[in-house]
């Protein structure tokens, strides 16, 4: 099981982000347990300062913007 | 090529006359939107493509421990150049914070970054030349310059919500990046799509606007917020500028055509201001992390610092 965090307090892109991520694991069938992350403090302590950021099994892999398919897929492959 | 593309779609295909107000206003849309649009994405893909530019992570550790003066200057021209979402704005508030940066610094990087970014800035060039773009350029890093100064008199850190202080953070990781040729590719086309699906809106309001006041404005008002003698119009555009909240892209035709019906140059620059600078949304995310009456004296700074702006040129101009 891979823990994905999407670290953001609610805009548009993180939410797009989340999906992104739902749909690509479902895809290729690779089991993820997907964390919302709102909470500034949190994601401060991640060290991300531009929203959305994304964790996978605690490293931060992206910050700032959404990131593109093939990145996603990479990350979980690689997880 | 946009102007031939204009003039057939406008005169011959649908039997306009460039005379009327009507052909004069379909004209002028035809002409920006395809002109903007081809721009925008233009842009922002080259942007993307050199996709390694500052980050706010980067730009904290720029500013971090330098002199206010220095700090200041790196914060105003970073905030020009750093492409960032007003969802960003606590984030990036609270890092500065964290990392010690002076609240009027940080203020002034609030001030310059939607004032001023790439996008405008190329827009306005290819609309209204060069030396308008320079002075927006110039007078929008003025105001973030002393905007910033005037509110750190006033001690904005008491207002400053108290779990702000308390946060730790985390140390800034580096994040591997894939900058091979098709993954830049990749990045630019998604950035390309993901800011034009966001500001499409915004420049179609803005273009049909200018339209509009292209073709329909009556001279003779146009005349009245034109003369620089009458004072009274530069407060009048920035306080119709200060609710009204669009991305600066959107504003950019609507001063074209404010400009080209003979509005004077201030009233057209504070007016452009008025409405990049302050928004709604961007304060109600702010209000998160600082108090009401800090938003309220932002607000009011940078009102009069437009104001100030603008009857200034229209003073020298």
């Amino acid at each position: 099981m891979i823990e994905v965090k999407v670290l953001g307090t609610g805009c548009a892109s993180c939410k797009t982000t989340q999906a992104l991520i739902e749909n690509i694991a479902g895809e290729h069938d690779i089991e993820i347990a997907l964390e919302k992350v709102e909470d500034m403090a949190k994601i401060m302590s991640y060290g991300v300062m531009s929203t959305p950021g994304v964790v996978i099994n605690g490293k931060v892999v992206h910050a700032g913007g959404i990131p593109d398919k093939k990145s996603i897929l990479s990350w979980l492959n690689e997880a | 090529m946009f102007k031939t593309l204009a003039d057939w779609l406008a005169f011959d295909v649908f039997g306009l006359t460039a005379e009327s107000s009507m052909g004069e206003s379909v004209h002028f849309f035809i002409m920006d939107i395809t002109k903007i649009f081809f721009m925008l994405v233009t842009i922002i893909y080259i942007m993307g493509l050199f996709r390694s530019f500052v980050s706010p992570e980067k730009v904290r550790t720029y500013i971090q421990g330098k002199s206010k003066f220095a700090a200041r200057v790196l914060a105003i021209v970073l905030g020009a150049v750093t492409p960032f979402c007003s969802c960003s704005s606590v984030p990036l508030f609270i890092g500065f914070v964290e990392a010690g940066i002076p609240l009027g610094v940080t203020f002034s990087f609030l001030i310059a970054s939607p004032m001023i970014n790439e996008i405008a800035v190329v827009m306005l060039w290819g609309m209204v030349g060069w030396k308008i773009t320079a002075l927006y350029v110039a007078s929008g890093m003025v105001v973030a310059f002393f905007g910033g100064i005037i509110m750190e008199k006033f001690k904005p850190e008491r207002w400053v919500e108290d779990y702000v202080w308390k946060i730790q953070m985390g140390e800034v990781q580096a994040i591997e990046q894939d900058n091979s040729l098709p993954a830049r590719h990749r990045y630019a086309f998604g950035e390309v799509k993901e800011i034009v699906g966001r500001i499409w809106k915004w420049v179609i309001v803005g273009v049909g606007l200018g339209a509009l006041f292209h073709g329909y404005f009556p001279e003779n008002w146009a005349a009245s917020l034109g003369d620089a003698n009458n004072w009274l119009a530069v407060p009048m555009s920035v306080l119709i500028g200060v609710p009204l909240y669009s991305n600066a892209v959107g504003v950019i035709p609507l001063a074209e055509a404010m400009l080209l019906k003979g509005v004077a140059l201030g009233t057209t620059l504070s007016f452009m201001m008025s409405i990049a600078a302050i928004s709604l949304p961007e304060l109600l995310i702010l209000r998160k992390v600082i108090q009401w009456q800090a938003l309220a004296l932002f607000t009011a700074i940078v009102t009069v610092s437009i104001m100030l702006v603008g009857w200034f040129f229209n003073i020298i101009v």
